[in-house]
């Protein structure tokens, strides 16, 4: 079996050349040095021990059963994965009637607008929308300022789990939209006509046809939703009050504060467990019985 | 669509929604720039005075200036990085076939999927092991990790519009792999590459977590944000928030416009072609 082959018979150099490693080389390098090794150095990181606040190299399981012993962590894990998972199937319906208005209800014009306008959050820093929110959410903030004009509240929004799902959907609602409206577009049409030819009504068309027919983009979605906000500690931290913590609070916390990166580096590799199971577990779901 | 089972009522309501969820997207946007003008430290309806004194606070502000200086140095030197690493890998992609290519093609583009606090901690650990962390140097490595897959997909995607005979047809021309790559592949990809140059750039100027882990004393300007944002309350935010906003929205836009003219440029760029060779 040749190694290497090129697509076209008339360009078929079947040998590692120079100009072919000029451009595939550094990009391996580069993330293997600085991607794969990092995520690698912390397998070993989180072997370490630290004594007298410094760090030594060891063979040591002590992080991992002390980390993994501690309540704390267990609250803050089981706090993230249900914050995460109702981020993912909150933002999901929420942006869905969203997706499919921009999908089958406008113009192809209004479609192209709305979707340049659903990618500029992307380049919009998230701190300062954050630190926005909180001038909408707190106490004396603008919504109690017009809740205030009714003779209502004030409403303790900041600081809370609403605080931290407001952020959360600021975070991920454009990625969501953007993602089930690729899927919601590529539907094909004759599908629906059919539905409706044969006396489909409008809900039961959106529940049985279009959204088995895009099922793959929509947990897609609501997988990247919560790869978004698993990780995030900004708007707990910010919007949620950061107390009791989420995990990605705990993590900077433990690295910030002195010498204890390897009980951050078991903190971060139980998350990377988890996201690749979610991850894994999604795709398959998304996948599965596709055919029907 | 047929216009059976449609109803006015429900097209209008969608079309309505789709408004509010566009308003809740630009609230806190607006909100941040309505404010940075406002003359009140402690934001709140009624707006008080008109003012620019949080813009000449910014301004004054030594630390800031540094910030932003180290954004831009970072800036610039991941976007040009990353572009290059991310042509490579995906004209590698478009080109060869080779034993362990999912690797390669997964290896291009994951590190955006995971969590920032994550690659962060990571970065910090492994760096500072090697010596390499807390400098500006630190954050431009780690923001061309981040960055590189994003240019990889602008290019690959343009790459995906190119018939790959046309390389074929200047080698039998007599052109070197070389030749054909600074004659046909790269005039056939500029667009691409300046929007991944733009892009990359408009990235690394709003990340934040990895950077602040990362860099140090050398904090860029996000970083500095974050550190107002721990502080108390100040409208500074705002005003670094709304000049940023600005700056990002530039270079998205003029990237938008290179993607924009992309099928009109394709044939026009295949005809320097005939000129270089």
């Amino acid at each position: 079996m040749p190694i290497i082959q090129s697509r076209k018979g008339i360009s078929s150099r079947k040998s590692i050349t120079v100009y072919g490693l000029t451009f595939s080389l550094p990009m391996l390098v580069w993330q293997l040095l600085f991607f794969l090794a990092p995520l690698l150095f912390l397998i070993a990181l989180s072997f370490w021990s630290v004594r007298n606040f410094r760090m030594e190299p060891d063979f040591n399981p002590d992080n991992w059963v002390r980390m993994l012993g501690r309540s704390v962590f267990w609250e803050a894990y089981f706090r993230t994965l249900a914050l995460a998972a109702s981020a993912a199937v909150i933002t999901s319906a929420l942006a869905f009637p969203c997706a499919y208005g921009i999908a089958f209800k406008l113009s192809e014009a209004a479609r192209r607008w709305a979707i340049f306008l659903m990618v500029i959050p992307f380049f919009t820093s998230y701190l300062v929308r954050v630190y926005s929110w909180q001038i909408f959410l707190s106490d004396n903030g603008i919504i109690n300022a017009l809740f205030a004009k009714i003779g209502l509240g004030p409403f303790g929004m900041l600081n809370s789990v609403f605080g931290t799902m407001v952020g959360y959907v600021t975070l991920s609602l454009p990625l969501v939209v953007l993602l089930q409206l690729f899927s919601l577009m590529f539907v094909d049409k004759t599908l629906i006509e059919a539905a409706h030819n044969l006396r489909c009504g409008r809900l039961r068309t959106v529940f049985e046809v279009i959204v088995p027919a895009a099922k793959v983009g929509l947990v897609i979605a609501a997988l990247f939703c919560f790869i978004l906000t698993f990780g995030d500690f900004v708007s707990p931290l910010y919007l949620g009050g950061g107390d009791p913590p989420t995990l990605s609070i705990l993590i900077t916390d433990t690295t910030k504060s002195g010498q204890q990166w390897p009980r951050a580096a078991v903190i971060a590799l139980m998350m990377i467990a988890t996201l690749l199971a979610v991850a894994f577990a999604a795709v398959s779901y998304a996948y599965r019985e596709r055919g029907r | 669509m047929s216009d059976f089972n449609r109803s006015r009522l429900i097209d209008w309501a969608l079309r309505l929604y789709i408004l509010l969820a566009f308003a809740f997207i630009f609230a806190p946007i607006a909100a941040s720039f309505v404010f940075s003008f406002n003359v009140d430290r402690f934001p709140s309806l009624p707006l008080g005075g008109f003012s620019t004194i949080w813009y000449e606070a910014v301004a004054n502000d030594p630390l800031v200036w540094e910030g932003l200086r180290n954004t831009l140095i970072a800036g610039v030197i991941v976007s040009v990085l990353a572009t290059a690493i991310g042509f490579g890998a995906a004209y590698t992609d478009f080109r060869y076939k080779f034993f362990g290519k999912t690797f390669y093609v997964a290896l291009a583009l994951l590190p955006p999927t995971i969590p920032v606090v994550i690659l962060g901690l990571a970065m910090l650990a492994f760096l500072s092991n090697v010596n390499l962390s807390g400098a500006i140097y630190s954050v431009i490595i780690a923001h061309v990790v981040m960055c590189a897959p994003f240019a990889m997909a602008i290019v690959r995607l343009r790459l995906s519009q190119m018939d790959p005979s046309l390389e074929a047809a200047a080698w039998n021309l007599g052109a070197s792999e070389w030749m054909a790559m600074r004659h046909v592949v790269v005039p056939f990809c500029r667009p691409a590459i300046f929007a991944a140059l733009f892009i990359t750039m408009a990235v690394s100027f709003d990340e934040f977590a990895v950077a602040w882990f990362v860099s140090g004393l050398n904090e860029t300007l996000p970083v500095k944000v974050l550190g107002f944002l721990q502080g108390q309350v100040s409208p500074r935010i705002n005003v670094i928030g709304t000049f940023v906003f600005l700056a990002s929205m530039t270079l998205v836009i003029l990237a938008q416009i290179l993607l924009m003219k992309r099928g009109g440029a394709s044939t026009k760029t295949a005809e320097p072609v005939g000129d270089g060779l």
